[in-house]
């Protein structure tokens, strides 16, 4: 038996549970339908996990990709179909070659798998941020290097503790509704290990009473806690904090049944939610608003 | 003994001859291995300047293992050589990187400015930070004139430049100490 599973009109981080709530009752083995028919819009967080998702399923999930032809239009220019097609059996219309003209997009849905392919992302991703963080975000020509820096760390969360590979997308776009502004947003999705079992790797790691799938985000996040002993590790998601933090960015990292937010002050999120719908592996989106310049 | 190791030349060599920024912890483990073999061969006491000027990108994880790794090792008592570093061509998101794993692992580093003058970099306290300066700005100075010049007793001078020293930031000729980036 197959169980359709439906994607809502607009899949972001957020609407992105209600895939994960309705997978929660199946078994891993289960065939599934992913149903993507009405859905009109998607996030980089949106496509990436659905990526993610489709490699956590033991039988071949399938897909029905968009009505709307703007949106398969549009998906095809991220990327999502070029992998879509070897992870999902595709049902419906998938543009052969990808469509072009501009989209916002700025890094296409990449895989990530080893240190190459983070080398990869952030050649690929320096010249062009140039031009979109500076003309379309107002944020400084200098801020480039920091901002492939933090997707270079996040990429290399991936290659170091989720055992799999996993994905990352980078596009720009106007959050009209919660913010009125431009943002640049990163997302990287894998379907791993995840924080806690990472963490639970580390030599002579011990079981603490309330050991679980946010505290194991707090300690990786928030106190920079890896499971290398080495005390050079976990400067990476440091580093990545504080250059949001000088930016107003926002960062959101989902992992097992738990999801951290480190919020700027135009963002209301909840800084931790717990017992949320399993989902292996970890998922991070990190949004950098655009600058307003005062006239 | 003056060396100069360009770091893209290294990561150009010793990883892929396309790229252009360190980052990634292998590329930069990669990296600081061959510079590390490069000064074992030396031997002798050496003064390394390793040069950033044709790196794109330097993320956290590469200037851990690149900056933090080799000052820890060459900081250590059983260090394979006495040799000390000066860096140069950094720009300000490279220097971004490299604070924070100085800061890490309570390291400092010398740096050279474009102007070929030099500043310290890292976690230092007000009064490491005076005296490498005074030996900075004297060029030289010989254990007779030390007292003087620090404003304190024989013992109390040699050991804060011994800690200097010992920091790799300022070196010991003899009888004088100079402190590494400066002109003797």
């Amino acid at each position: 038996m197959t169980t359709v599973i439906n994607v809502p009109p607009s899949l972001d981080e957020a609407s992105f549970e209600q895939v994960l709530d309705q997978l929660a009752p199946l078994s891993g083995d289960e065939k599934i339908l992913v149903d993507a028919r009405h859905t009109r819009w998607a996030s980089p967080y949106g496509l990436t996990a659905l990526l993610a998702l489709a490699q956590t399923r033991g039988e071949r999930p399938g897909f029905t990709v968009p009505d709307a032809e703007e949106t398969i239009s549009y998906w095809a220019r991220t990327g999502f179909f070029k992998y879509a097609g070897d992870l999902f059996d595709m049902h419906g219309s998938v543009p052969r070659n990808r469509a072009t003209g501009e989209s916002g997009v700025l890094l296409e849905i990449t895989p990530v798998t080893g240190s190459a392919d983070v080398h990869d992302v952030v050649e690929r991703i320096q010249q062009k941020a140039q031009a979109i963080l500076a003309n379309e975000l107002n944020i400084d020509n200098k801020v480039t290097m920091g901002f492939a820096m933090t997707l270079s760390e996040v990429c290399q969360n991936i290659v170091e503790h989720a055992g799999r590979g996993g994905w990352v997308a980078v596009q720009t776009y106007r959050w009209q509704k919660r913010l009125g502004r431009r943002v640049v947003v990163i997302a990287v999705c894998d379907a791993g290990l995840g924080f806690r079992q990472s963490l639970e790797s580390a030599p002579g790691w011990r079981r603490s009473d309330r050991w679980d799938d946010a505290m194991a985000l707090e300690e990786a996040v928030i106190r920079g806690v890896s499971r290398f002993r080495d005390p050079g590790r976990g400067q990476g998601l440091a580093g990545v904090r504080k250059f949001l933090g000088r930016w107003e960015g926002k960062l959101s990292v989902r992992s097992g049944t738990a999801r951290i937010a480190i919020t700027p002050n135009w963002d209301e999120d909840v800084p931790l939610t717990e017992r949320l719908a399993s989902f292996p592996g970890a998922q991070v989106q990190i949004t950098i608003p655009e600058r307003i310049v005062p006239k | 003994m003056i060396t100069h190791i360009d770091l893209s030349s290294v990561l150009r060599r010793t990883v892929c001859e396309l790229y252009s920024n360190l980052v990634t912890r292998p590329t930069g483990a990669a990296v600081r291995g061959e510079i590390e073999l490069q000064l074992t061969e030396l031997r002798d006491r050496t003064l390394t300047v390793i040069d950033f000027a044709h790196v794109g990108l330097l993320d956290f994880s590469c200037a851990d293992e690149v900056v933090a790794k080799l000052l820890l090792r060459f900081g250590a008592d059983d260090a394979p050589g006495e040799a000390y570093f000066v860096f140069r061509g950094l720009s300000e998101s490279h220097l971004d990187a490299i604070e924070s794993v100085l800061e890490r692992h309570s390291l400092a580093m010398v740096v050279q400015r474009p102007d070929g003058s030099a500043e310290l970099h890292g976690a230092l306290t007000p009064l490491e930070r005076e005296v490498w300066g005074t030996l900075y700005d004297k060029g030289r100075v010989t254990l007779a004139d030390l007292p003087a010049a620090l404003g304190c007793d024989a013992t109390d001078a040699a050991a804060r430049c011994d800690g200097l020293r010992h920091r790799r930031l300022v070196m010991r000729f003899d009888d004088a100490y100079v402190a590494v980036g400066a002109t003797p």
